[in-house]
């Protein structure tokens, strides 16, 4: 079988993957040995597959691994608190609650809140970033002064915040929230 | 020969892998960082790729991370697990994409002519492999610049099959589009990496390389 330069373009990608008839690998084979310019091809093409194959392409920036590790093990941490605080609430509040309505129950399926004095907050924009550490109850905006704990603060957005449990800070977040004039 | 990246990938790994599936799925959260721990060079590269940007990327791995974990119950096992995370940071990827760059008009990259035959440029003949040449700095700088100068639509294939070491199906799959167009988007890539590196790889990186023909800025 003859084949056309334009051929070998074509299928050089195939080829070098092992990805054509044995007829057609043969084809461009001898083609190759007789075709200057399509040798170099195929051979410019198989070593840009090598070059980029090479795991030193693949660099990440220092500390990602150390960073994503700290966030996954911030997340789940803060997930499993969520869990636990939720059945701690369901528990107390079905005590409390004893013979009320049913529906009432359904405000339990809210995580429960980190603070007593946590306020609902449905105006806050659920985008928002917000500072959040690992032991504070509060949610906070970027450098308000009642931001505690700094070694273990967190950027998270403000319904991630709330869905793990955490308040918004009365003095920083007072416009988003409901009940402050 | 270069070194490649070896994910789990033989049938004992993925055991392994599958084991450490069902432990985080009865509750033994902590053991999830060892199983994405493999491939988070991976997603950086499938997230930077898309955002071009160390710091987004890095933001988006984490994100696609975390709801790895969160809906790590609704992966099926027929499945391969790095796949389903790579698709899981494509999409994040895409949507954070989308999102900051609404109000911009993306080039319309499927238009240049995807399915027409490209003709190489270059005829240079470069038949040593220069994997040695990586050692240095500028040269993947090169590798680097001529890969951010293809449209998006070939980098990510690019990137997730040739780099990522994805199958063309895995790759497919991940992007969600057809085996064809993985195959065509893979050669067009290939072949312009090709004519665009040709000139420095096959004589010396003094001459510049240039990007003036669908050169695209990040």
């Amino acid at each position: 079988m003859v084949i056309k330069c334009e051929e070998v373009w074509r299928e050089v990608s195939n080829y070098i993957d092992g990805d054509v008839e044995p007829g057609l690998r043969l084809a461009i084979e001898e083609h190759v040995r007789d075709c200057k310019h399509c040798a170099a091809v195929v051979d410019g093409t198989r070593n840009v597959v090598h070059l980029y194959a090479d795991e030193r392409m693949l660099e990440v920036p220092v500390g990602f691994s150390r960073r994503l590790h700290q966030r996954l093990e911030g997340d789940i941490s803060a997930s499993r608190r969520g869990f636990l605080g939720w059945v701690v609430a369901a528990a107390t509040s079905a005590l409390v609650l004893g013979g009320f309505e049913l529906t009432r129950l359904s405000a339990l399926t809210v995580p429960a809140r980190r603070s007593g004095h946590a306020q609902a907050s449905s105006r806050v924009p659920p985008d928002m970033l917000v500072i959040v550490s690992e032991r504070g109850k509060i949610f906070h905006i970027a450098g308000c002064p009642f931001i505690h704990d700094k070694a273990t603060l967190r950027t998270v957005l403000a319904r991630e915040a709330e869905r793990e449990g955490y308040a918004p800070c009365v003095r920083c977040m007072k416009k988003y929230l409901d009940a402050v004039g | 020969m270069p070194t490649r990246v070896e994910p789990l990938e033989n049938p004992a790994q993925q055991n392994y892998e599958q084991g450490l599936i069902q432990r985080v799925r009865d509750g033994e959260h902590d053991v999830f960082y060892q199983l994405i721990r493999p491939y988070e060079r991976r997603l950086y590269a499938a997230a930077f790729v898309i955002l071009r940007n160390e710091a987004d990327a890095e933001d988006c791995v984490q994100e696609a991370v975390l709801k790895a974990f969160k809906y790590l119950r609704q992966f099926r096992a027929e499945a391969k697990f790095s796949t389903w995370l790579i698709q899981i940071t494509v999409n994040e990827a895409r949507m954070r994409r989308r999102k900051e760059h609404a109000d911009i008009m993306e080039p319309i990259e499927n238009s240049t002519g995807e399915e027409g035959t490209y003709t190489p440029r270059d005829f240079a003949d470069w038949r040593e492999i220069p994997s040695e040449a990586l050692e240095r700095q500028e040269v993947r700088e090169k590798l680097g610049e001529a890969l951010r100068s293809l449209g998006q639509i070939y980098r990510e294939v690019f990137v997730l099959r040739d780099m990522e070491q994805l199958s063309i199906e895995e790759t497919a799959k991940a992007l969600g589009i057809s085996t064809a167009s993985v195959k065509t988007r893979l050669l067009r890539a290939r072949l312009m990496l090709r004519d665009l590196l040709a000139p420095g790889l096959g004589g010396s990186w003094s001459s510049r390389i240039s990007f003036a023909k669908g050169a695209k800025p990040w």
